[in-house]
């Protein structure tokens, strides 16, 4: 087994704006089982990074426990990192995010580290408007246990045993866009051209958005009866319209027809453009968004694409009217506002 | 048209470069690579348009796009699933390999090396370029130009000088040599001229019990290789075991033996083969040229009298005039022989001078200077009649639309000397072959030889070699003796000529466990590696001291493992593939693409990185599940199998590809194979 990837890389590999190449931005060779969806889905964090000329070093990652929460070891290399406690990784990120506003945090999570042990963190990161991504690499099954079903899963799906699944999923988008999750995206490992701009969106995006991501475990849930394997989802995948990433200062390149298409800025400038689909579907308006999940979770239909966008909320660090500076580059002036303060404070209590 | 477009230089030619949509390949073949068969360049620009006309004409159904990469024709239709069951396509993945006019399989003798295996990589070579010792040291080498490693990294592998330490470190190899039949098989052959291409043919044809006899003008066997080559790039010893090697294997060798009639001897044989070189150097007839005779020599004479040890000394200043390979032989040797000031002159910028790179670099690392753009007029005569220097006139090279033209800019100099050797080129003479015996001259004196069967409009009669087309370097000689070799074979047997043997093929998994391969994929970074030399003082007062050293065991292995495996072929089958990109994400060289199939035109462009060296093929797959198609550009492939490593459902396997070109040795093999 090769644990290293030769280095020399195609001598006219595209560069970015910081003269970097796609394989500036990669990890380790992944360790997962080959074939492996959250591989595919590091592929996609590294192209929207690259794409979006970020620094390295101006990154991240955390996550908690699990096949996914694995993964950041295989992208971005030289960011930074943290590994926490089972389902913690959204605490983390809210400490975080709190003491550095400067820092791009990407959360990653699966099915069984977000929706069962984490959820309840996971649901107050919501709440608080943590400023994130939050990956959810969602494969319906604890995959570093042996496959038992996880909390996602259908209940029509069964294992790769054939036992049958007693209880009925949870649904993460919904449940984000209840919480009051500003970016709420799904979308599948196996489908990169609308993977890569609705994670540039989330990056860009500022507020808590949640990226729930279908990505099969070809060793536990990709078989017949599954309905999270690459088949099952290429059959059963209703996209909705593309989503273009028109980073800041660029010109659209795409042209839809006049009415047909919606866009989204987001807070930087750029923007978000939306090819719409047959229905009057406006994806700023969370119940249009809820209904629209439901609707097709009853047809047995996976809607993929962007849900729900919020593009006013008021992120984590603004509403707790936190310094815009990092915690530990405040000086002892900033933090100490002197004697003279004391004294007044002192005096409003006598 | 005009310049130098769509032309490239090859062994002194110029060919067209012609390139083709693997949709067309069946129809067309692989290699559209066409010569003018021209060394000048203004005659060849005529021969190149005519080809593009007829080329044009010929598939006019197509459209035919020229641009500057080449002639292109683009198909109109959307790719074709890539069929590589034809041999050819994985060949021309080894780079190396394909280069080679023997076809020697690089890869797997560089990894016999690795695994020490001396004897094997030596007699892998043997099979195929009969001279492994030799070429080892002397060959022009057309792998390393090709080698992948020069565009994946940085410079190719040392191909040559590994081939040299399969020499170097083998052990006795005389038990794996074939066995020649005691019983004859009653058909004689003649070859004249006992130099590569003959020994070569001799090799092919001895264990297949024919009786050879070789005729040979000299007192020992060898050709250019011993008159041509000097013994400090090419040890005697080295020359006589593989030269004498053959020998011993039952060849009748008659030295001192110069054919003065063809006619004589056609009768005594069922065939003749001609391998006698391009033995006559160039003259330069400018005044004083006879007056000074004495002291001027032509360079390719000059160094055969050396080799026979005829000549010992010479001046102690000495000018060469060219700019190939033998000038700087002859420059090299005259500094060995005394001569303290030797300078080299040459009429074009050093820069399109034909020597090759290193035998350049060695003769201005002895401290030769080279004289660029200087034109010879005249040689000097003292009161005494007795050469005393040459008048030269400087030249500027002018280049429009690609076309050089050297201009005298009317500015004289003097260079004194002593002797001067004329290394200007060669050319092949038959003044022993007669014009009534049934073989055809074209206009230049030179035999019509058939590309395929070498065989001249004599049917009897086969060339090969220098003698065949003109001056070109061993292993051509090598690829032409093998096959006259078959040719030769075939006309005893009464075959048709043009039935010639397929080459051997196997395509085999190395897959060995779940992440295991049986090669070793983690190819060494570093830069290539230096071959060690001589000490330049020693080396040059020392005719017959080699002046490369070779690598030693270490250097040979850190250099063998910088070889990228590129025989470990990539095999994709779609009815396997779940399209879950893993293959795409890993490729270090970002090789790999799905994506919709459309014209080669267009699918070149679209891919992860364009591909856009249109000498390499797109490996294109049959129609997936979502509708696309799988397209590998084989140009920056490494080889390194991480594409099958993390393929979750074996769609990717490495197969090791062993490509061996059909030669009379493993003829055997060959019907072997049919029959199973």
């Amino acid at each position: 087994m090769s644990y290293f990837k030769p280095i020399n890389k195609h001598p006219n590999l595209e560069k970015n704006k910081l003269g970097l190449t796609r394989r500036d931005y990669e990890g380790g060779v992944s360790t997962l089982c080959a074939g492996c969806g959250h591989d595919s889905i590091s592929a996609c964090i590294i192209e929207a990074c690259f794409r979006l000329n970020i620094e390295a070093y101006k990154v991240a990652k955390l996550s908690g426990i699990g096949c996914s929460s694995k993964a950041p070891a295989y992208f971005l290399n030289a960011s930074h990192g943290f590994n926490s406690v089972h389902g913690r990784m959204p605490s983390i990120a809210t400490g975080a995010n709190c003491a550095n506003e400067d820092l791009l945090y990407l959360g990653v999570s699966g099915d069984g580290d977000s929706a069962s042990i984490g959820i309840g963190q996971f649901i107050h990161a919501i709440r608080r408007q943590v400023n994130m991504v939050y990956f959810v690499e969602n494969n319906g099954t604890y995959g570093l246990t042996k496959g038992q079903f996880s909390a996602t899963n259908d209940l029509e799906s069964k294992n790769k045993y054939g036992e049958d699944n007693l209880f009925p999923p949870i649904d993460l988008t919904s449940m984000a866009i209840q919480m009051g999750a500003s970016y709420v995206a799904r979308s599948f490992s196996g489908d990169r051209d609308q993977l890569v701009p609705l994670i540039m969106g989330a990056i860009q995006h500022k507020g808590f958005a949640l990226l729930d991501i279908i990505s099969p475990c070809v060793t536990f849930n990709n078989h017949d009866s599954s309905t999270k394997s690459y088949d099952y989802i290429r059959n059963h995948n209703e996209a909705m319209g593309k989503t273009d990433f028109v980073p800041l200062g660029e010109e659209i390149k795409t042209n839809y027809d006049e009415g047909s298409s919606v866009e989204v800025k987001l807070h930087d400038g750029s923007r978000l453009s939306l090819e719409k689909t047959d229905h009057n579907f406006d994806p700023t308006d969370a119940g249009n968004s809820l209904e629209l999940i439901r609707k097709k979770n009853k047809e047995g239909k996976i809607i993929t694409g962007l849900l729900y966008v919020d593009n006013k909320c008021k992120p984590l660090t603004e509403i707790m009217d936190l310094p815009d500076k990092p915690l530990n580059t405040l000086e002892q002036e900033e933090l100490c506002p002197g004697s003279e303060v004391l004294e007044e404070i002192n005096k409003g209590l006598s | 048209m005009s310049g130098k477009k769509y032309l490239f230089k090859r062994n002194n030619v110029w060919w067209v470069k012609l390139a083709v949509p693997l949709s067309l390949r069946s129809e067309l073949g692989y290699d559209l690579r066409r010569t003018t068969g021209e060394k000048d360049l203004d005659k060849a620009i005529p021969i190149r348009d005519k080809i593009i006309e007829e080329f044009k004409t010929e598939f006019q159904i197509r459209k035919v796009n020229a641009d500057d990469k080449g002639i292109v024709l683009r198909g109109t239709e959307h790719m074709q699933k890539t069929d590589i069951s034809d041999p050819q396509y994985f060949h021309k993945v080894v780079d190396c390999q394909y280069a080679c006019p023997a076809h020697t399989n690089v890869p797997e003798y560089i990894r016999l090396i690795a695994q020490k295996k001396y004897d094997d990589a030596y007699m892998l070579n043997w099979e195929s370029n009969v001279f492994p010792g030799i070429l080892g040291r002397t060959c022009d080498r057309p792998c390393e130009p090709a080698c992948r490693r020069g565009r994946t990294h940085d410079k190719p592998v040392a191909i040559c000088r590994l081939k040299r330490v399969t020499y170097d470190y083998k052990n006795d190899i005389d038990p794996y040599l074939p066995e020649i039949p005691k019983v004859k098989n009653g058909k004689k052959i003649g070859l004249i001229g006992a130099g590569p291409a003959s020994l070569t043919v001799a090799r092919d044809l001895l264990p297949l019990g024919y009786e050879v006899t070789i005729f040979e003008k000299d007192n020992k066997p060898g050709g250019l290789m011993r008159t041509n080559i000097p013994s400090f790039r090419l040890p005697e010893e080295v020359l006589d075991e593989e030269v004498y090697r053959i020998i011993k294997m039952g060849a009748v060798l008659k030295t001192n033996s110069y054919i003065d009639s063809l006619e004589n001897v056609i009768d005594s044989f069922d065939a003749v083969f001609v391998g006698t070189g391009a033995p006559k150097g160039k003259d330069l007839e400018i005044p004083g040229r006879k007056e000074a005779n004495e002291n001027i020599h032509i360079g390719i004479d000059w160094l055969t009298s050396i080799a026979f040890e005829h000549t010992k000394s010479i001046g102690k200043k000495v000018i060469v005039i060219g700019g190939g390979n033998t000038a700087m032989d002859c420059c090299r040797t005259a500094i060995r022989l005394g001569a303290d000031d030797v300078k080299v002159t040459v009429r074009s910028p050093k820069s399109d001078m034909k020597a090759s790179d290193w035998e350049l670099e060695e003769a201005i690392d002895e401290g030769i200077p080279i004289l660029d753009n200087t034109s010879p007029k005249e040689f000097l005569l003292d009161d005494e009649g007795k050469l005393k220097g040459m008048k030269f006139e400087k030249m500027e090279a002018q280049y429009t639309d690609g076309k050089r033209k050297l201009i005298p800019t009317g500015e004289e100099i003097i260079i004194e000397c002593d002797d001067v050797l004329l290394a200007i080129g060669q050319d092949n003479a038959f003044p022993w072959i007669e014009k009534n015996i049934g073989i055809d001259f074209n206009e230049w004196d030179c035999p019509i030889v058939d590309k395929t069967t070498m065989q001249s409009s004599h049917p009897k009669v086969f060339f090969g070699g220098d003698a065949a087309w003109g001056p070109e370097n061993i292993i051509w000689a090598v690829a032409h003796g093998h096959q006259a070799a078959i040719s030769i074979d075939n006309f005893c047997s009464e075959v048709d000529l043009f039935n010639r043997p397929p080459p051997l093929t196997n395509l085999v998994s190395q897959k060995m466990g779940i992440h295991e391969w049986s090669y070793d994929n983690g190819i060494s970074q570093e830069a290539r590696l230096e071959v060690p030399h001589a000490d330049l003082k020693q080396a040059l007062n020392d005719l017959k001291m080699e002046v490369e050293l070779g690598f030693d065991e270490k250097l040979a292995l850190e250099e063998a493992q910088r070889c990228l495996n590129c025989d470990m072929q990539t095999v994709f089958q779609e009815k396997l593939c779940i399209e879950c990109d893993a293959c795409v994400d890993i490729c270090p060289t970002d090789c790999i693409t799905f994506t919709t199939n459309d014209t080669e035109e267009k699918v070149r462009e679209k891919l992860r990185v364009p591909a856009l060296n249109l000498d390499q093929d797109l490996y294109v797959s049959g129609k997936l599940a979502t509708g696309r198609v799988m397209v590998k550009d084989e140009d920056m492939c490494v080889h390194c199998g991480l594409c099958a490593e993390r393929c979750p459902t074996g769609a990717w396997d490495i197969q090791k590809n062993n490509y061996i070109e059909a030669h009379n040795l493993n003829k055997g093999r060959v019907k072997a194979k049919e029959v199973a």
